[in-house]
């Protein structure tokens, strides 16, 4: 009886000891606390074809992830894997070098991805990619179909359209716009939501040529129509904050929402009954590209210094395919950045559909790596510009002198 | 443990001999080491968790942080930034105009009308007690559920207070209050002296309760005036009180961070319009996601001129406070 003991005990023991070796567990951070419960569905795709690998899934508030993030990968207690932000906030994280540099011989599929969705994750100073991409988010108008139908609207292929359809609303007594900016970064996603398409094709290349600073009449023209639009807006819009606004859309009191694709599994949500349409605002004319704001959202990285680092390879591997940028897009609805995705939900197709025609999400995508950021100054000014403090004009002098700070294009 | 023994928690000076030690030029008896050891435990846990961070702060404000990653060594450069340096001078002088402000209006606001409160309290005005909780009962709220429900009144659609200016034909007067950059940090402002006002209003309400009354009944035979009774009496006799509150303010008004946080924002919107101290500090050393990046040497920079600042100015408050509950 006692020898059966010592050796139950001595077995267990050397078990024990052996067990850390055969599993490896990997721990997986992430700011999306609401889609816990489909990550941890794809986590148990890759554990099935992926014996004696674990991932555990820890998801941590959006607003101060980078910091605990960073904090975390400081201190030598980070995640082997983790959702990485992009541009500006993957360098905060990336340029401490605590990131596992990726490239195609690590990852295969990598060599399919867009440039753009690539460029969200790599580092401009040393060109190297930290992360997999994994969504993009689309700046777009999302409207009430229910609304647009019994008022007899059909989308608008033009601004004049755009206009006479948000007079109907008005008149019908519905918000033409649930809009809002109370919340600063509000009055950023507006300006793409509505502005892509006034300020063109050619004014983002020309910004980035170096040969257009935001004084550009195309930008200031922009700019300007938004304030024109912005009579639509709900009384006292400028009080007005992100969830009221996202409220006053979901309850049909309002036809339209200017605002990221990021918003429609949330309506969808919110109010399941609610009839879903997007368009492009589109530009003075039809013949003028109908463009949307477009960025990426984030990337799949991994810690340089993680205890596993196949094992965490093999899951940046499996994000990068197909079969899971697919269980993605079926499951958390978001435009998937994997290359040969379909998408099931009529909705989602339509918007990887208008992707195809867009200018960046300019602040975000090329002006949040220098204080004052670009997003910062624009969210500000255009506050000032809704609230009649300031003129389209005054507004496009702020942002080119106070990007002149640290962007060299437009100091002089 | 026995009183007397030398105990290992104790961090005396080791190694001790037996009987006795020369400390401070008095032998170290068994009472000392008694003292010690209650003394030793938490003024370590006020080094560890107060001075340590103050200092590292300091130290941290002299480097250039790339992240979360120390850099070099950089003197004063931080500092220089934050003063000198555009934007960040504009928005240093912005935000500390606005504590100036918010300083100023909530001395009036919280503990003006504090105290006289605590005067209508004090005098058992009908229903004194019933007010004595109903005017404390908001401090106990957590700030967070203060912000959101001042942040429902003030709502431009539904907002009880733009409800109620309709519906007395005041319509004119209803206003996106948190929108527009000329009531924001007022509304806030407001906010804070509801939620606060029973703070100042029970500290003088206690000195009040502390006045003898062999004084106060000297008044009544001089004068029946409740002005004289209020300026030339009462007043000087809270005093201590008023040292309290003020410095107290003092503190809070510059530290002031939830708040504001909790109604308008990381960015102190709309476009820097509630923008205090406590906001800016954050953003530049954590950054916010449509900010650039996390700077811990600027933004610990800014925290060291900041607590300088309150220490400085608070010292010399207090000194004027103190000398002044004498002269009264």
């Amino acid at each position: 009886m006692r020898k059966t003991f010592i050796r139950t005990t001595a077995a267990l023991g050397a078990l024990l000891m052996a067990l850390p070796v055969m599993a490896q567990e990997l721990t997986f951070w992430s700011w999306r606390q609401e889609d816990k419960a489909q990550y941890e569905k794809f986590i148990d795709t890759f554990e099935a074809q992926n014996p004696g690998i674990t991932v555990k899934f820890e998801a941590f508030e959006a607003a101060n992830y980078n910091t605990i993030l960073s904090t975390a990968l400081a201190g030598g207690t980070g995640p082997d894997l983790f959702m990485s932000r992009a541009y500006g906030g993957l360098e905060t994280v990336a340029s401490a070098g605590h990131l596992m540099a990726l490239d195609t011989t690590k990852i295969p599929a990598l060599a399919n991805f867009t440039p753009a969705a690539l460029n969200a994750q790599t580092m401009r100073s040393d060109k190297t990619l930290y992360g997999v991409p994994f969504a993009s988010q689309t700046m777009l108008v999302i409207y009430n179909k229910e609304l647009f139908d019994k008022n007899g609207i059909a989308e608008p292929k033009t601004y004049d359209e755009l206009k006479a359809a948000a007079e109907k609303l008005k008149a019908a007594g519905l918000m033409p716009f649930a809009n809002g900016t109370a919340t600063a970064w509000q009055n950023e996603t507006i300006v793409s939501a509505l502005g892509s398409s006034i300020m063109g094709k050619g004014f983002y290349e020309d910004l980035m040529a170096g040969k257009a600073d935001f004084t550009d009449p195309r930008y200031i023209e922009a700019l300007a129509k938004l304030k024109e639009m912005s009579a639509y807006f709900p009384d006292g819009f400028i009080g007005l904050d992100y969830p009221s606004s996202q409220q006053l859309f979901t309850s049909g009191m309002a036809g339209m929402f200017a605002g990221g694709s990021f918003e429609l599994a949330n309506f969808a949500k919110q109010n399941p009954n609610l009839k879903l349409g997007v368009f492009a605002a589109p530009g003075k004319t039809v013949e003028d590209d109908a463009l949307v704001g477009l960025f990426i959202d984030g990337g799949y990285a991994a810690n340089a210094k993680t205890k596993h680092p196949e094992a965490a390879l093999k899951f940046l591997n499996y994000v990068a395919s197909k079969e899971y940028g697919q269980a993605f897009a079926n499951g958390l609805r978001n435009i998937s950045t994997v290359p040969g995705v379909t998408f099931d939900d009529p909705l989602l197709a339509e918007v990887a559909e208008l992707n195809k025609n867009a200018i960046p999400y300019i602040m975000l995508v090329h002006f949040r790596f220098g204080e004052p950021s670009g997003s910062v100054l624009l969210q500000g000014e255009v506050q000032k510009l809704l609230a009649d403090k300031a003129t389209p004009d005054e507004v496009g002098k702020a942002l080119t002198t106070g990007l002149a700070n640290w962007y060299a294009p437009f100091k002089k | 443990m026995a009183p007397g023994g030398i105990s290992p928690g104790a961090a005396s000076p080791a190694p001790l001999p037996h009987e006795t030690l020369k400390m401070f030029g008095s032998p170290l008896t068994g009472r000392r080491l008694w003292i010690a050891a209650l003394i030793v435990p938490p003024l370590a846990f006020v080094a560890l968790f107060v001075v340590y961070p103050i200092l590292s702060a300091f130290a941290y404000a002299f480097f250039e942080w790339k992240g979360l990653a120390r850099g070099e060594f950089v003197w004063f450069a931080n500092f220089h930034k934050v003063l000198f340096q555009e934007p960040y001078a504009t928005w240093t002088i912005n935000a500390f105009l606005h504590n100036v402000f918010v300083f100023f209006a909530l001395m009036v606001l919280q503990n003006g009308i504090g105290f006289v409160l605590a005067y209508c309290l004090w005098r058992e005005l009908p229903g004194a007690r019933f007010h004595r909780i109903a005017v404390f009962l908001p401090v106990v709220l957590s700030t967070i559920i203060v912000g959101f429900l001042f942040k429902l009144f003030l709502h431009p659609l539904f907002g009880v207070v733009n409800i109620s200016l309709r519906a007395v034909g005041l319509g004119g007067l209803a206003m996106p209050w948190l929108g527009d950059d000329s009531t924001a940090l007022m509304a806030l402002i407001i906010a804070n002296a509801w939620h606060m006002v029973g703070f100042p209003t029970l500290v003088f309400l206690a000195g009040m309760q502390r006045i003898p009354g062999e004084i106060l009944d000297a008044v009544r035979m001089e004068t029946q005036s409740e002005w004289v009774k209020v300026s030339k009496i009462v007043w000087p006799l809270v005093a201590p009180s008023a040292t309290v509150v003020f410095t107290l303010l003092f503190v809070g008004a510059f530290n002031w961070f939830e708040l504001p946080y909790v109604m308008a924002g990381l960015d102190g919107s709309p476009h820097g319009a509630t923008d205090v101290l406590g906001l800016y500090f954050y953003r530049t050393a954590f950054g916010n996601q449509s900010g650039g990046a996390q700077d811990f040497g600027t933004g610990s920079a800014l925290a060291v001129l900041i607590f300088l600042f309150i220490a400085v100015v608070a010292g010399f408050l207090t000194m004027y406070l103190r000398k002044r509950e004498i002269q009264l």
